[in-house]
């Protein structure tokens, strides 16, 4: 394998809906986003990009078989080669990785990485109900198909284990709405408070309103090279390219069913041992082994031992506050059972924003700096692309181009770490992202 | 805040009006900046779906028995049936589970699916049976929303039938033992 770069990202505003553009021309705004931010003409992208990946989630949403090939043919890159990739929530970080890998394996020097989503074209809860037939439609779906349902009985269990509580996971919603409000990609810019958060309607015990990220219509958009990539694109376009490094590539699964994941033993982190865990039936349904597995691979590729010492920011899939902190945990930023108290200690915050509360270790490491799913928008096949995109900007330290501000970027940032997920926890994949 | 608003809005419906014409420039240039056309289209289907090897499940619950699988080759037990071994690969048999297991986990849905929207609130539970590391996804009743705590873990539940089976999972549910 040889080294990939990400050399450029664009993202078509998420949003409740986006009735004035179809799928195509979506996935259009980012990608044009992407080649005007490297000087790129679209003549010249077309001999140069060897080939793409398609993301997106639902072929129910779009009511439109093969719509990947009708975004590339919008795009004007057929006849190159092209193929969708599809894994549920997690199915933008599956795109990013399939790209890289193209890259990698050195059958393209560049390829593109695009998503998107049109979940506005049915109501919500038949747009719950399409997301809730991505659980067994023999055993769970007729049970009452609800993925809110699902998240919060894996966090009443995770209450139950550990002690975890409802207003830490509210910190998260604020954390993320509070982060989002300095961010102009994101579809909910609100200034909350944990009061708001825990006073909004319930949805799913113990999963209030705030608690769950919103349905999306959107796009975007991830280019990756390879060296030889590089010269050909900074040969086109004339302009001095500032790639970042994608140094690490890790996936992992678990069974579809919560009810059939087995009880055995944690998959350890270096920077953790056995003792650790003694007594913890793993992964149970509080934890998301696919989560770890992710990680650990990631991990060992880019060659990290302690991911607080070793990475600046993380994005993660925040789509119930709940996720984000069995997440703090899959991904080694604390110890399984204390994703709790991470938060309420303020690890996860930005060190130089104001949340209206007393942070004690306030911005150890930003997680989701750019406001998240929660707070950005969760248009499926996107999502994981979007974390690509954010994360590429803080490490070009771009932010202040991109956002108009620079409150959001993280100082020094130089390596950082993308996690996408799919529901349950089924499949989940995590990348790592640094300094050229 | 903006939920106050949303409350006191009047109802959006799905209904819609059927369009026989739209306003058109005479300069085609207008064109770009005209309302989208958003139409109202149906999609719906019958499907003939087989449960295929886990139908002995489906017959259990008709006949008030309810049946997991154990694995030949290592004994490891499928609350939730599966004819091949997780563990191992090998095949299974088919058994009957405890008459009472234990409420691992459990949630109240206030909103669902559309399917299931008028059903709410109604609440999900994840039953662990003696002996057995894998669990069964079912419905709780008897138990009202607003007692909704992390207490009600461990207790003790009966599965119950239908009488008259719909061949569906929801032909069985969960009710407090003691
Ligand atoms: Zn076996």
């Amino acid at each position: 394998m040889r080294p990939v770069y990400m050399v450029s990202g664009g993202i078509t505003k998420f949003a409740k809906a986006h009735p004035e553009m179809t799928f195509q021309l979506m996935v259009k705004k980012a990608y044009d986003y992407a080649l005007a931010d490297i000087g790129l003409m679209h003549r010249e992208a077309v001999d140069v990009i060897d080939g793409v990946v398609a993301s997106y989630f639902s072929d129910h949403f779009t009511r439109q078989l093969m719509a990947g090939i009708m975004v590339q043919d919008y795009l004007g890159l057929v006849p190159k080669p092209g193929h969708r990739v599809e894994g549920g929530g997690a199915t933008g970080g599956i795109c990013f990785q399939e790209a890289y890998k193209s890259v990698a394996s050195g059958v393209m020097d560049v390829c593109l990485a695009y998503g998107f989503e049109t979940m506005s074209h049915v109501n919500t809860w038949k747009g719950n109900e399409f997301i809730a037939l991505a659980s067994d439609v023999n055993f769970d779906y007729p049970v009452g198909g609800f993925y809110t349902g699902y998240y919060a009985m894996m966090v009443v269990r995770h209450m139950k284990e550990f002690g975890t509580k409802v207003e830490q996971m509210a910190l998260v919603s604020v954390k993320n709405h509070i982060n989002a409000y300095h961010n102009p990609y994101a579809q909910k810019r609100e200034q909350l408070t944990v009061e708001d958060v825990r006073k909004s309607p319930m949805v799913a015990w113990p999963l209030t309103r705030l608690d769950v990220c919103v349905m999306s219509d959107g796009a975007a958009v991830a280019l990756l090279a390879s060296e030889e990539g590089i010269r050909k694109l900074e040969k086109a376009s004339g302009t001095k390219l500032r790639p970042v490094r994608v140094s690490g590539i890790g996936r992992g699964t678990d069974s579809m069913r919560m009810a059939d994941r087995p009880h055995g033993k944690v998959i350890l982190l270096p920077h953790e041992s056995a003792g650790d865990y003694r007594n913890l039936d793993y992964p149970g349904i509080h934890s998301f082994r696919a989560g770890r597995m992710a990680t650990k691979l990631a991990y060992e590729m880019a060659g990290i031992k302690n991911p607080l010492e070793d990475i600046d920011f993380v994005e993660l899939h925040d789509a119930f506050t709940s996720s984000e902190i069995q997440t703090y945990e899959d991904m080694g930023l604390c110890k399984y059972g204390e994703g709790g108290k991470f938060v309420e200690a303020g690890n996860p915050f930005l060190p130089n924003i104001d949340y209206g509360v007393k942070l004690k270790k306030k911005g150890t490491i930003p997680v989701n700096p750019s406001g998240g799913l929660m707070a950005c928008g969760h248009p499926v096949g996107a999502t994981g692309l979007m974390q690509a995109v954010f994360a590429f900007w803080q490490i070009q330290r771009s932010i202040k181009k991109h956002f108009g501000n620079d409150l959001l970027q993280v100082r020094d940032a130089r390596r950082g770490a993308i996690h996408s997920h799919a529901g349950t926890g089924t499949y989940v994949t995590v990348s790592i992202l640094e300094k050229a | 805040m903006k939920k106050e608003k949303e409350a006191i809005a009047i109802p959006e419906t799905e209904e819609g009006t059927v369009l026989f014409k739209v306003p058109f420039p005479k300069d085609l240039k207008q064109l770009k900046d005209m309302s989208p056309i958003v139409t109202l289209q149906h999609y719906g289907i019958n499907y003939i779906h087989s449960y295929g090897q886990d139908s002995p499940f489906f017959a259990g619950l008709a006949n008030g028995r309810l049946l997991g699988t154990r694995c030949a080759s290592c004994g490891y037990i499928h609350v939730t049936p599966k004819l091949h071994c997780q563990q191992c690969g090998g095949e299974c048999e088919w058994m009957e589970l405890p008459k009472e297991g234990r409420i691992h986990t459990f949630t109240v849905c206030y909103f669902g699916s559309e399917e299931f929207l008028k059903e709410t609130p109604f609440m999900l539970v994840l039953v662990e049976f003696a002996g057995a590391k894998t669990l069964m996804l079912s419905r709780l009743l008897g138990v009202a929303p607003s007692s909704a705590s992390i207490d009600l873990i461990g207790k003790k539940v009966r599965p119950r039938f239908k009488r008259n089976s719909k061949f569906k999972p929801t032909d069985l549910y969960f009710v407090l033992a003691e």
